[in-house]
């Protein structure tokens, strides 16, 4: 008989081509509020999801030991059987149903004859809303009510779960500074009734405040667990990033020229929530030949800034002024941008970059069809002499350019929309997460583009959520934290620990 | 370190991505590369094979009637009006919308031209310049809502559907409106050769249809040229010169078929420009190009700076005019515009554009495609109609066809797809 609810021994989790998880240890004690510490991508959330079912027992190796009883989850279900609920960075609410319904979501409260009794649903949800302090009415729909009070439902859906584990992903990152608190003294309540918290984060105040001890994961290895009296700041900057940078990125010596792209106060507010500032008076400049990093946590607004700056893909109320070579230009549409030499390649592939039922050679072309126009009509023949240049140049592994892009692996598919951007010749290339997804070696690949493209004279905007990464291809670095730049390094005195201190700076209040 | 050279990267297998394209069909095997080829080629093209399975069948069923001349001039005459709508439909489906209206408006259209030929006696040439404007405008409004505004295709032209038909009526005023002038009509049913004058065997059909055998191999051969010039992989010569041949066969019977009744139907002329511009567009140009990028894939597409809602809008104004043509022929067959004209008409332009291979999430179509699967519909409904077979069981074997056509397209891509 321990003392330990949790217990996760030697977990490991792989992903083709990918270990996520290598051998985690987790012990979490009853009553405690366990924080999980680690960079993006370094197995916390994949950890989770071993946790709670929706990686099931067969698809890993080791194992969870609750209650002192081996577990082996099917699915979420289960584990909600079994009282552990998480609560995902993406909340699982329908906006159109009721709190009420919410909550009592696939739990339905039900009367004679198997019916829904809805004044029991709302009477029952009305108590829960009073245990984490959220005053509305429980038919009060979802899409009424602000993210802070949709996290406390949640909440009550789980505690409608008699839930004894609790697991919150990234609770406060998309809060403002009053529900964050809201939400961490709910936790600090939560505990007072017995129940076990688990909570992922990335802000060290916040740790510090609730967490009774730390769990640092890194590269998806547990590094240590830290009791509430040793923890500091220090130490777990030092846990996350602790790895040596050895030879994952190709040399590369700059050659820098004048100044390619200024940004001056660059502004932009969320697309549909109009007074939530995303991305915060940004200056920054690219010159030529330089690769410039932007490191910032998740929702510090890198791809906000960037999609906000190309063409006007995301926000609203974007104010701010840019010039290009000196000289000011508007990038009011994609189509401006780009003919203004800006090129953006986006973070989400599938999603967003590539046409996946369409051939290499037609994907290359999209955003250049007018390079190859002759007498109104598209020269094929040429752009089939382009495409195989760049299958070659770029190292695309494919027969040949009529593949559709959506059978290349993921580092092929990074080649193509390179590939892409490329061919249109712009000025500045701003590069969201261009390895994400990647395998090591097509990784070693794309930073030797990335190379051969300031070699060339462009100006390179990187965004990374990997430090490393980007601490190891970048000639300068932003950081980036609640949409403000909070600090600009030359990459000599871009220490992972300096970078970390900038990338979790708070707003001064 | 030394810094790696740029053109090679060290990590990756460097002689692989040469040796692919090389070796996939070794060279000292002809007759299995053939037969890869044909294959190949079938799935490709397995909507043709259809085709020519359906016409096969139904010349069995019917005893050879649907091969005669005069009915395969009447196949192309009665279904033109739907292969015109076939396509603007694909184009359409293909950028991932639908249109509902296209039956209403062809017989808004129709109505409108009737109005102007016949009751205020406009010159034929006039109204039909008129009709067609009148479907653009409809494609503008239509284009407005969806392109501008952002209502799904389907929701508008659900509306249209009704509007159109609603005010169809209203110009017809619960009447129906006829004889119209000789030129208006022979959109609809004229031939060629009641210019020239009539012959046993009409010489200038043979003669158009010789020169389409001429201009098709010279287009095919001078495409394998340019492939070859710029270094891409040719079928090899023998199956190419087949196809050619077959093709050719085909061609030369249906001229002949044509010249031996009453020559070439004008609505096959107008047909005939239409695929080919069409095609052109669809293949060639970037806004055809535009249209499949954005099918494919709406965010990547406008994040590639194509203007997506300029091309959705000519998309709809494409649409209305085709659809106005499709009424202009549909009356000018029946020398009558009535309150019932396109009824059903989307349904079988769209049924075309599917059974023709198009994706119904778009960015997958053709307009050959879609014409083919038009023409397999009108040779269902040609040869169960000489078969004696009712309207109920074509209705209820045509949607079989649809759904199995689909179902089969799906589970194909499936196979190819692997995952």
């Amino acid at each position: 008989m321990t003392t330990d609810i949790l217990e996760m021994r030697g977990i490991t989790k792989t992903f083709p081509g990918v270990k996520a998880l290598a051998n985690v240890n987790l012990s979490v004690a009853r009553g405690e509020v366990h924080a999980i510490c680690g960079e993006n991508g370094a197995g916390k959330s994949t950890l989770m999801k071993v946790l709670s079912g929706v990686y099931p027992h067969g698809t890993y190796d080791g194992d969870i030991v609750f209650e002192n009883e081996t577990v082996e989850f099917r699915d979420l279900t289960d584990s909600e059987a079994k009282g552990i609920v998480i609560i995902h960075q993406e909340l699982a609410l329908s906006p159109y149903l009721s709190i009420a319904e919410n909550i009592f979501l696939n739990n339905e409260q039900k009367g004679r004859g198997g019916l829904i009794d809805w004044n029991k649903t709302n009477f029952e949800a009305s108590k829960l809303l009073a245990r984490v302090g959220l005053r509305e009415n429980p038919t009060t729909k979802i899409m009424d009510i602000g993210v802070g009070k949709q996290q406390l439902v949640e909440i009550a859906k789980a505690l409608s779960k008699e839930v004894k584990l609790l697991i919150l992903d990234e609770p406060t990152a998309a809060l403002n500074d009053e529900d964050s608190d809201h939400l961490l003294d709910l936790i600090l309540h939560l505990k007072g009734q017995g129940i076990t918290s688990i909570i992922i984060s990335h802000k060290l105040n916040e740790i510090k405040k609730v967490a009774d001890s730390v769990t640092v994961i890194r590269d998806g290895k547990t590094i240590e667990t830290i009791a509430k009296n040793d923890v500091t700041e220090d130490r777990i900057i030092k846990d996350m990033v602790g790895r040596d940078l050895e030879h994952r990125y190709p040399d590369h010596t700059p050659h820098i020229g004048e100044e390619l792209l200024r940004v001056e106060d660059w502004s932009a507010h969320h697309p549909q929530d109009t007074s939530r500032v995303m991305v915060d008076k940004v200056n920054l400049n690219v010159r030529a030949g330089e690769i410039v990093g932007i490191a910032g946590l998740m929702g510090a607004g890198r791809t906000e800034f960037a999609m906000s700056l190309f063409g006007q893909s995301y926000g609203s109320k974007i104010s701010g002024r840019v010039f290009l070579r000196g000289k000011e230009i508007k990038t009011r549409t994609v189509a401006e941008a780009i003919e203004h030499g800006i090129a953006y390649a986006t973070e989400d592939r599938k999603t967003y970059g590539l046409n996946l039922i369409e051939d290499i050679k037609r994907n290359i072309s999209m955003a250049s069809l007018k390079k190859l126009e002759k007498f109104g009509l598209v020269h094929d023949n040429e752009e089939y002499r382009v495409a195989n240049e760049y299958r070659t140049s770029m190292n695309i592994k494919a027969p040949n350019v009529l593949v559709k892009t959506g059978k290349l692996s993921g580092g092929n598919q990074q080649k193509v929309v390179l590939s892409k951007w490329i061919y249109a010749d712009p000025d500045v290339l701003i590069l969201d997460e261009p390895t994400r997804g990647i395998d090591v070696g097509a990784k070693y690949e794309i930073y030797s583009i990335i190379n051969r493209l300031a070699a060339a004279g462009k100006g390179i905007i990187v965004i990374s959520s990997e430090l490393p990464e980007l601490l190891g291809i970048s000639d300068r670095v932003y950081a980036l934290s609640e949409g403000r730049i909070t600090g600009e390094l030359p990459i000599a005195d871009a220490t992972p620990e300096a970078m970390l201190k900038l990338m979790t700076m708070e707003k001064p209040r | 370190m030394s810094n790696p050279t740029p053109t090679q990267t060290p990590t990756g297998p460097t002689g692989e991505s040469n040796a692919v394209g090389g070796n996939i069909n070794p060279s000292d095997n002809r007759f299995t590369q053939w037969l890869s080829h044909i294959l190949a080629d079938l799935g490709k093209n397995g909507i043709f094979i259809a085709l020519i399975a359906v016409v096969v069948l139904f010349a069995i069923l019917t005893d050879g009637i649907l091969l005669r001349p005069q009915n395969i001039s009447n196949l192309i005459v009665q279904n033109g009006y739907i292969l015109v709508l076939a396509i603007g439909m694909v184009m359409v489906i293909i950028a991932g919308h639908i249109d509902l209206s296209v039956g209403s408006v062809a017989a808004f259209v129709g109505a409108c031209s009737g109005v102007f030929a016949v009751q205020w006696g406009l010159p034929w040439w006039l109204s039909v310049i008129l009709s067609l404007a009148i479907g653009a405008l409809v494609g503008v409004w239509q284009g407005f809502w969806i392109a501008y505004v952002g209502i799904p295709a389907f929701i508008v032209t659900l509306a249209g559907m009704l509007i159109f038909r609603g005010l169809a009526l209203v110009v017809l005023g619960n009447a129906n409106i006829g004889s119209f002038p000789a030129e208006y009509r022979a959109l609809g049913n004229g031939f060629l050769t009641d210019l020239f004058g009539e012959f046993e065997i009409d010489p200038l059909t043979l003669g158009v249809g010789a020169i389409a055998i001429i201009a098709l191999i010279v287009q095919q051969v001078r495409t394998r040229r340019g492939r070859q010039k710029y270094g891409q992989e040719v079928e090899p010569m023998a199956w190419f010169i087949t196809k050619l041949v077959l093709v050719s066969a085909a061609i030369g019977f249906f001229a002949y078929s044509l010249a031996s009744y009453k020559g070439i139907p004008v609505t096959l002329i107008i047909l005939a420009v239409l695929i080919l511009v069409y095609g052109i567009v669809m293949n060639r140009t970037v806004f055809g190009r535009h249209i499949y990028a954005i099918g494919g894939n709406r965010h990547a597409a406008e994040l590639s700076g194509i203007k997506t809602r300029r091309v959705d809008f000519w998309l709809f104004v494409n649409m209305g005019t085709l659809a106005a043509l499709a009424g202009l022929i549909f009356t000018a067959r029946l020398n009558l515009a009535g309150p019932k004209a396109g009824d059903g008409f989307e349904l079988e332009a769209i049924s075309a554009a599917f059974i023709g291979g198009a994706a119904v999430q778009g960015g997958v179509g053709t307009i050959g495609g879609a014409i083919i699967g038009g023409l397999i519909i009108g040779v269902l409904n040609n040869g169960m109609s000489i078969m004696g077979i009712g309207i109920e069981w074509q209705q209820a074997v045509k949607g079989l066809v649809l759904l199995l056509a689909v179902a089969f397209d799906v589970y194909n891509k499936r196979r190819a797809g692997g995952q």
